[in-house]
């Protein structure tokens, strides 16, 4: 695909922004930030992966993947409203996700020990942890808040943080894990998915594409799961003060 | 009044002991004062009512009793012990608190029951007896513990703090949802443990009958302050201050009108 035909594209944003502007919506200038930014982002990490490819240096590919990690940390930090602190008990808890996921692959020769399949799987990896993250710290802070009753009954009987708040970790948890579980539900019947797609329109075998695919499927299931219960073991106890009194 | 060293160990005969209490919260337009130099103690398997009118800080001071909240000033005393020195699980399982509205968790009666010796380590406790002894039949004890009515729900949670074998009851508003036999039961209960097994008892009402009937002593509070504290039958014969004649005045003259509950500051 040249650069041509694809500045074709640029057609469709254009069309999303008359429609913004006729229907008012006011997105205009936000859809215009996004595309830039999509376009800028995307050719630069077309450039780095090709770099990082050619070199093949595995410390350059860990050091990438650490970047991944700190910037989903980051992000997953904000929506974490202070519960989760700025950036540690995130981070924690998606690194402990990449190494745990990505050294069983890797381990288990499940995929070659090379960038151009580290680093796309860690990406993946790395996003669903992230969103799960923001997922667990949202529902973990609406469960407490909404059973906060119950909360306090048990920590009035003499419960301590950890036996008060097993409950609302654990509905977090689930809450947590239910988008992944249901989106791995409809694989393949509402939509194919990004990087089997992707494989396919670059001329794999769809069969291998489809293998691949299952690898992630099962992978970002069980990172969703070691995220909520990393990041459940690190911020329950931020639910409470030192005389064991709700503070949500 | 002097601050005493906390690290006398020496069993007191003072179940609870209030010394210079106070409690500001934040609110929306400054620090509002919820409890001011509140002092007084209690003595083992004494019945206590605290009457006042809503927001004078009731609840407030009974959730000091187990460290459901920190006082700002002052201090408070649990068997000769500051609360904030003792281990929380063994204050609080000692210091059972009967809230105004009961809290089911999950489950049936029977798993309510058994959540007290769960979270202290203990052998499961006969749900049996513990029913038997709030006065509600055995037979509830597989049902789920929300389709309860609320006086079983309230007798339930009782039930449940009595499994933890505690030696300080307090209790907010406890049979305020009631109707009159189910809150007689509650007191009658209350009373014989209060007899058996030396209970001391805090008892937060609204009705001033029920005070009368179930205290030793009484204290009226008013505005976050203890504004009179006696015995509960010199109390109500012989009040010693206008404020205390005043509210005994309007309390008798309102019967049996209970307050709008939730207007009590919650714990």
């Amino acid at each position: 695909m040249s650069l041509w035909t694809l500045s074709l594209t640029l057609a469709f944003v254009v069309a999303a922004m008359l429609v913004s502007l006729w229907q008012r919506l006011g997105l205009e200038k936000d859809m215009l930030v996004a595309t830039v930014r999509a376009t800028v982002q995307l050719l630069l990490i077309g450039y780095i992966l090709k770099f990082v490819f050619h070199v093949g240096n595995l410390a350059l590919t860990a050091a990438m993947v650490a970047v991944m990690t700190c910037v989903a940390a980051d992000n997953a930090g904000r929506r974490g409203r202070g519960l989760a602190g700025r950036f540690w008990r995130p981070f924690v808890a998606i690194a402990a996700t990449e190494v745990l996921t990505q050294g069983f692959l890797l381990a288990g020769h499940v995929i070659p020990v090379r960038p151009s399949y580290i680093i796309p799987i860690s990406g993946m990896i790395v996003g669903n942890s992230m969103v799960a993250c923001g997922l667990f710290l949202n529902r973990l802070r609406d469960e407490t808040q909404a059973r906060s009753a119950e909360v306090w009954t048990l920590l009035a009987l003499g419960a301590n943080p950890k036996q008060a708040s097993r409950a609302v970790v654990k509905a977090a948890t689930k809450a947590s894990m239910i988008p992944t579980i249901d989106s791995a539900k409809t694989m393949g019947l509402v939509q194919l998915p990004g990087m089997m797609t992707g494989q396919i329109i670059a001329g794999a075998d769809p069969i291998q594409a489809v293998r691949y695919q299952l690898l992630i499927v099962f992978a970002i299931m069980a990172s969703a799961a070691i995220t909520s219960i990393v990041l459940g073991l690190l911020t329950y106890p931020r639910l409470f003060n030192r005389f064991w009194q709700l503070l949500v | 009044m002097p601050h005493a060293p906390v690290a006398k160990h020496e069993p007191s005969p003072w179940a609870i002991e209030f010394r210079g209490v106070g409690r500001t919260l934040p609110s929306e337009d400054g620090p509002k004062s919820i409890l001011t130099g509140v002092s007084g103690r209690l003595a083992r398997g004494r019945v206590l009512t605290l009457i006042g009118p809503s927001g004078a800080g009731k609840s407030t001071l009974l959730s000091l009793c187990n460290l459901l909240q920190t006082p700002d000033m002052g201090e408070v005393f649990i068997w000769g012990r500051e609360v904030r020195t003792w281990l929380l699980a063994e204050l609080r399982r000692r210091v059972g608190l009967v809230m105004q509205q009961p809290v089911m968790l999950p489950g049936t009666v029977a798993d309510n029951l058994a959540v007290p010796s769960r979270l202290h380590g203990r052998p499961q406790p006969d749900g049996y007896r513990l029913l038997q002894q709030v006065g509600l039949d055995p037979s509830l004890l597989q049902r789920p513990a929300a389709e309860l009515s609320g006086g079983q729900k309230q007798r339930v949670a009782l039930a449940r703090i009595l499994s933890n074998e505690p030696d300080i009851l307090l209790v907010d508003e406890g049979t305020s949802g009631l109707d009159r036999e189910s809150a007689e039961i509650m007191e009658r209960h209350v009373r014989r443990l209060v007899a058996s097994r030396s209970l001391t008892v805090v008892w937060v009402t609204h009705d001033l009958e029920q005070a009368r009937r179930m205290g030793d002593e009484t204290w009226l509070m008013d505005k976050g302050r203890v504004v009179e504290q006696g015995i509960t039958e010199a109390f109500f014969e012989a009040p010693q201050t206008e404020i205390a004649k005043r509210f005994l005045r309007a309390g008798l003259r309102a019967d049996r009108r209970t307050l709008a509950p939730g207007e009590e500051d919650e714990s």
